[in-house]
């Protein structure tokens, strides 16, 4: 018999429809539930999203960056910027994410020059920086900060709507960048950047257009993710937005779902999601907590829990991968 | 069409180690030369100088008349040299079949159905079929040269440059490697093969280089290298 390769398997079809039909029943649950409910989900697909961007750099590439709310905040206030000069505020969101992805390839070329932990700490340097420079633009007054005040526009149940459906677009599009992305030779590119660049350079690979371009989408879904994130929250302030926490509910999510899959990061937003709904009442020690479990995570369960599921079982929902059939001679 | 790759004059420093010195020599994809020498030599260095891994201090190197010193790794594996290495770099987190993908889709060129074949081809050529689902984090360290090989013949190489792969083997699979690398040849594949095997490279090169210190001490047919009396010398003096 001839060997062959496959990528698609009756489980794996199985779980893409599955996920088409959840993704369905979500665009229709405004009209189901309660305004609460609306704001939670709205929650959940911006935690999904950080998490698949972090995911991507760290689990895919080896960039592991502690600075990523550099791209949450400046997300927000582009948005609010570009909204002050009389642009739509929904307009002014899918406006301020380009702008930071524009904005983040000349910062990749000096910032992927640094290596494994300069790297992470150079972002999360930047992101300091970052918070420093939009507390100098007066609209912002300092710590006071400022809102999306033209979204009152919108009536309130209109508005939260739209930001649902907004959050709801914006995680399902950058989820099936991103899988096509890692399913393309481009993917087969990251993940042997990751593991050794040197041998990756030597089959061809350019590491620095690789990483470079993996870094963009990634500022970029995490800025959508702060205009999302501030279009619910309307106000804005820097501290909260280019604070280091959103980096760790990153790193949280990804080690518990699983580092380096792709159903790992959705599975830890969800997980993360549900934790914070039923904990963070408990205040410093749902942080305290929070911590200990990624670090029991990362010392005792290096895959996650997607990982352990999928060596258990074989489960592959969304395949990345490629298989070849026939291998016997 | 035959390629050619042409060193002129290379050198290599580490800081203030010199561990290359006026190393001229050319060969075209028709050509297969082996290079001995003791540990130390500067016969690794010299594979990653001519891959483009490695920036020389001094020289250059042309493929086909035009000069590739300017050019990386990445891009002269595009013109069809390919090295392997010598400690093997498997990308421990993919499996067998995805590390040679990344060689028959980037460096190989090749997409879908085609880089497929290229890549299920290199894996048969290398002996790696029964492998091809396996994470390369569980192989073993003959399997990883294995691998190294697989992946560099995935990319289509006009010139290939193996680094001791034939250490380890059993004399049936060492038999087997020579069968192969013969095969590559006769598909018109250039080969330079680093191996301290002598006897197998005996089967294959035409044309034998010792490197000592970092100098090319003798070129020429194997059995003339092999009594060449600074060959013997290196050879006695490196025990
Ligand atoms: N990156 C490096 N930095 C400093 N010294 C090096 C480096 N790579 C190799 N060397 C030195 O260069 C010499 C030649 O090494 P190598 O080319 O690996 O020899 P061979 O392959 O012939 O055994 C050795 O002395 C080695 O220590
Ligand atoms: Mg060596």
């Amino acid at each position: 018999m001839t060997m062959a390769v496959e990528r698609w398997t009756a489980q794996s079809r199985a779980g893409v429809g599955g996920a088409a039909l959840v993704l369905g029943a979500l665009a229709l649950a405004p009209m189901l539930i309660g305004p609460g409910i609306v704001d939670r989900l709205t929650a959940l697909f911006i935690y999904v999203i950080l998490a698949a961007m972090w995911n991507a750099l760290a689990g895919y590439c080896g960039l592991v960056s502690i600075g990523q709310q550099l791209f949450f905040g400046l997300g927000a206030y582009a948005t609010i910027r570009i909204a002050f000069a009389g642009v739509d505020p929904f307009l002014a969101m899918i406006l301020g994410a380009v702008a930071v992805g524009v904005l983040a390839w000349p910062v990749s070329l000096f910032m992927l020059r640094l290596k494994g932990g300069e790297f992470s700490i150079g972002m999360w340097v930047l992101a300091s920086i970052g918070q420093l420079c939009v507390k100098l633009d007066p609209m912002i007054q300092g710590e006071t900060g400022s809102s999306l005040i033209s979204l009152n526009a919108y009536g309130a149940d209109l508005r939260r709507n739209l930001i649902y459906w907004g959050a709801l677009a914006a995680m399902t599009c950058l989820l099936a960048a991103l899988f096509a992305l890692l399913r393309s030779r481009e993917g087969l590119a990251i993940q042997a950047i990751r593991d050794n660049e040197e041998a990756a350079t030597s089959l061809g690979v350019r590491p620095e257009r690789t990483k470079r371009r993996l870094f963009v989408l990634a500022a970029f879904g995490i800025a959508l993710a702060g205009a999302l994130w501030l279009a619910q929250a309307v106000s804005f302030q820097p501290k909260s937005y280019f604070s280091v926490q959103w980096t760790a509910y990153m790193i949280f999510m990804v080690l518990v779902g699983g580092i380096g899959r792709f159903e790992g990061a959705i599975l830890g937003a969800v997980l993360f999601f549900a934790v914070e709904t039923f904990f963070a009442a408990t205040g410093v020690w749902y942080l305290i907590g929070l911590g200990a479990t990624a670090i029991v995570f990362s010392l005792y369960f290096p895959r996650g829990l997607w990982g352990a599921v999928a060596a258990r079982t074989g489960v592959q929902l969304l395949p990345l991968g490629y298989r070849a059939t026939n291998t016997e001679t | 069409m035959t390629a050619t790759l042409k060193a002129i004059g290379i050198g290599k420093r580490f800081g203030a180690l010199a561990v290359l010195e006026g190393i001229d020599f050319d060969l075209s994809s028709s050509a297969a030369i082996g290079i001995v020498g003791p540990n130390g030599a500067g016969k690794s260095t010299l594979m990653a100088v001519l891959s483009g891994a490695l920036v020389p201090s001094a020289g250059r190197i042309e493929m086909d008349g035009r000069d590739i010193t300017e050019l990386g790794a990445a891009e002269r594996s595009g013109l069809g040299v390919m090295r392997t290495h010598q400690i093997p770099k498997p990308f421990l987190g993919l499996t067998v079949l995805e590390n040679v993908l990344v060689g028959a889709t980037h460096a190989g060129a090749a997409q879908g159905e085609a880089a497929y074949a290229l890549a299920l081809g290199a894996l048969d050529t290398a002996g790696m079929r029964r492998l091809a689902n396996r994470p390369a984090e569980s192989l073993g360290l003959l399997d990883r040269k294995r691998l190294e090989l697989a992946r560099a013949l995935a990319t289509r190489p006009k010139i290939l440059l193996l680094d001791e792969i034939g250490g380890g083997l059993t004399d049936a699979e060492a038999e087997e490697l020579v069968q192969m690398i013969k095969g590559l040849r006769a598909e018109g594949i250039g080969i330079v093969w680093i191996e301290h095997i002598v006897h197998l490279l005996m089967q294959v090169v035409e044309r034998l280089i010792c490197v000592d210190a970092g100098r090319i001490i003798a070129d020429g047919s194997p059995a003339a290298v092999m009594a060449h009396p600074d060959v013997v010398r290196a050879y006695m003096g490196g025990v």
